[in-house]
């Protein structure tokens, strides 16, 4: 079975955003990117799949900029076998990227798609489930545990009160939450190999996929500030103050 | 036209959120209609039609509804929706599951946990763990939006007068079964709408630390949440997790204990209105949200907050 995963570049998890002052966005230049960690997540679950002989070759999607190719060449270092960049410096909704990820699904004709279950820039959390929905497959978003059964999937997936499990049928589409695995790092040895690896790079017309955005960004500002209150000396004076000047218990 | 809401239940109850997606819906459309899909769900149509300011109550009561499954869920969403200048659901998990699916069957797009509503087509979410505010304008014609709870009061769960039809049926698309569910059990108040807030992390070094936590959470009536780092050492279960991909609380009073207070935590609880960070860390980050901050070692400071509550409270 072939394993589509699809990863995005996204600013680094640990640099503090900055808003730009002419509020259309967010500061990119000079800022330290990387795949997305839900992503990352998504990659290692394929290459397990592999591993256990259940993937037979594992294809990694990036859509953007031409510097996504460093993102796929991270998962192609983790051990993923050939990449495909959509290349686009236009901004991308998430209904826009399922639907070019559906033609790529055509294409391709992956048994699985894995992505993961939010991209911490737009914190959108849906391109998965639109892709499903295009598709019409299953789909096991905000997946703790994946466990191939009598030719179908089931899905351990955490929800609000704690975890649920799903069969789904096959092809499906998987969403990655935290607990799933923990991703590998790349060997020096597998980046230099990754470096020979394939790589395609399409355009979205090469896809007929109109991409147009649906949604306006009107503006970005920062969130209002919140002021840092006092120390305390002890904890009978933080009683005190959470009595009488909190008055919140 | 009409805004239409998915009702989140047990088939037996109403979720709590729900009520806050219906205030946001009501800034959307001035008639909101919801939607009772379940298995069984006769108490569920009640309780919808009560909620103040819905005109209708749609119900679709099938096996296929039974444990809110996305597929069947939101095949039927797609369909019933399609009269609707807006399909709205709360930004939980199963909203988060089914909302995006809807839009792709409707060839829109969607616009998620939104904290602000501008207009009828514009709204207002948070980005990048809540670093940046966006306010985007949807241009499609059915606008689906999930609405996250803390930001919007809860609609009145009883007054309302809505009548009672069944929703027209949609075929099963039958990609997926239900097997199980390993719920967490509690008697303590849901996370997400506690007063109070008790939550800890990779600090509290053990999961049977954790009942230290108890004390205070059993003196306050308070939820018991925790940093990812807690989660991911297997101190408690998945769904304590607050934060920008866990939960968002934003309770009257929330206590952080052994959490350094990383971006992504604060995602989840900096809406509170009075933050408590016990720390012996002087330098933690979570310091510098916190209305009072007390440096200490947790291990002295939480057995002794449980004995001054006790003082102070009586
Ligand atoms: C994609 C992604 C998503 C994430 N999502 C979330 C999320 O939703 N929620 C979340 O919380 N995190 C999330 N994180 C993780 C986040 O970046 C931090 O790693 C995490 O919040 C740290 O948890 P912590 O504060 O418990 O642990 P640490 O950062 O290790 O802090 C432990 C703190 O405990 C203090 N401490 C230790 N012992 C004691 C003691 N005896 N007494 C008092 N204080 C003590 C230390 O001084 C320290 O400040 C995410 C990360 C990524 C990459
Ligand atoms: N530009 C992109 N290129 C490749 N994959 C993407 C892209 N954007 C989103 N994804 C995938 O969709 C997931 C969810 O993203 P989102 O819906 O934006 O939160 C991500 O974790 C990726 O797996």
């Amino acid at each position: 079975m072939k394993v589509l995963v699809a990863v995005k570049r996204v600013i680094d998890y640990n640099v503090k955003v900055r808003v730009k002052a002419d509020g259309t966005g967010v500061e990119t230049a000079n800022v330290k990117m990387s795949m997305n960690p839900f992503d990352e997540i998504a990659v290692e679950e394929a290459i397990r799949l592999k591993e256990a002989g259940v993937a037979s070759e594992i294809v990694v999607v990036s859509m953007g900029v031409q510097q996504c190719q460093e993102t796929i060449r991270t998962a192609l270092a983790m051990g993923a076998d050939r990449g495909i960049l959509v290349q686009t410096d236009q901004v991308l909704e998430p209904l826009a990227i399922a639907k070019m990820l559906k033609v790529i699904v055509e294409r391709e004709q992956p048994g699985l798609v894995i992505l993961g279950k939010q991209a911490i820039d737009g914190d959108h959390s849906q391109t998965g489930q639109m892709l499903a929905a295009l598709l019409g497959w299953a789909q096991g978003t905000f997946a703790y545990k994946l466990e191939p059964k009598d030719g179908g999937l089931e899905v351990t997936r955490e929800i609000d009160g704690g975890l649920e499990t799903v069969r789904l049928r096959t092809p499906a589409v998987i969403t990655t939450d935290l607990r799933l695995n923990e991703p590998r790092f790349a060997s020096l040895p597998n980046i230099m190999k990754a470096k020979k690896k394939p790589l395609d790079v399409v355009g979205p017309d090469d896809l007929g996929v109109d991409i147009a955005a649906r949604v306006k960004v009107l503006k970005v500002v920062e969130p209002p500030k919140r002021q840092g209150g006092v120390k305390v000396a002890d904890v009978a004076a933080l009683v005190e103050k959470l009595k009488n000047e909190a008055k919140v218990i | 036209m009409s805004a239409l809401v998915l009702v989140e239940h047990d088939n037996a109850a109403l979720v709590a959120a729900t009520l806050n997606a219906v205030t946001a819906a009501k800034q959307m459309d001035s008639d909101v209609h919801l939607l009772v899909a379940g298995s069984g769900c006769d108490a569920v149509a009640k309780a919808a039609a009560a909620v103040a300011g819905v005109s209708k109550v749609l119900v679709a009561d099938a096996p296929a509804y039974g444990n809110a499954l996305a597929e069947p869920l939101a095949a039927l969403m797609a369909k019933v929706g399609r009269g609707y200048s807006h399909i709205v659901a709360a930004a939980t998990k199963q909203g988060k599951n089914v909302l995006p699916r809807v839009a792709a069957l409707l060839d829109v797009s969607a616009v998620t946990d939104i904290i602000a509503v501008e207009s009828a087509d514009t709204f207002v979410r948070p980005i990048y763990a809540g670093n940046a505010i966006a306010t985007v304008q949807s241009g499609d014609a059915i606008k689906v939006v999930s609405v996250r709870s803390t930001a919007f009061e809860a609609a009145a769960d009883s007054g309302g007068g809505a009548s009672v039809e069944p929703a027209e049926a949609v075929a099963d698309p039958g990609l997926s079964e239900f097997l199980g569910q390993d719920l967490t059990k509690s008697e303590r108040p849901e996370l997400t709408s506690a007063r109070v807030v008790v939550s800890g992390g990779r600090g509290m070094g053990s999961g049977e630390n954790f009942k230290l936590l108890e004390g205070i959470a059993d003196r306050l009536n308070a939820a018991i949440g925790a940093s990812r780092a807690a989660v991911d050492a297997g101190f408690v279960p998945n769904d304590y997790q607050v934060g920008q991909t866990g939960k968002v609380v934003a309770p009257d009073l929330y206590i952080a204990v052994g959490i350094s207070g990383a971006i992504q935590h604060l995602a989840g609880m900096k809406e509170s209105k009075v933050i408590v960070a016990i720390n012996k860390d002087e330098e933690a980050p979570i310091f510098q949200v916190a209305d009072y901050g007390l440096v200490a070692d947790l291990f002295k400071a939480v057995p002794e907050l449980e004995a001054e509550l006790n003082k102070a409270l009586g």
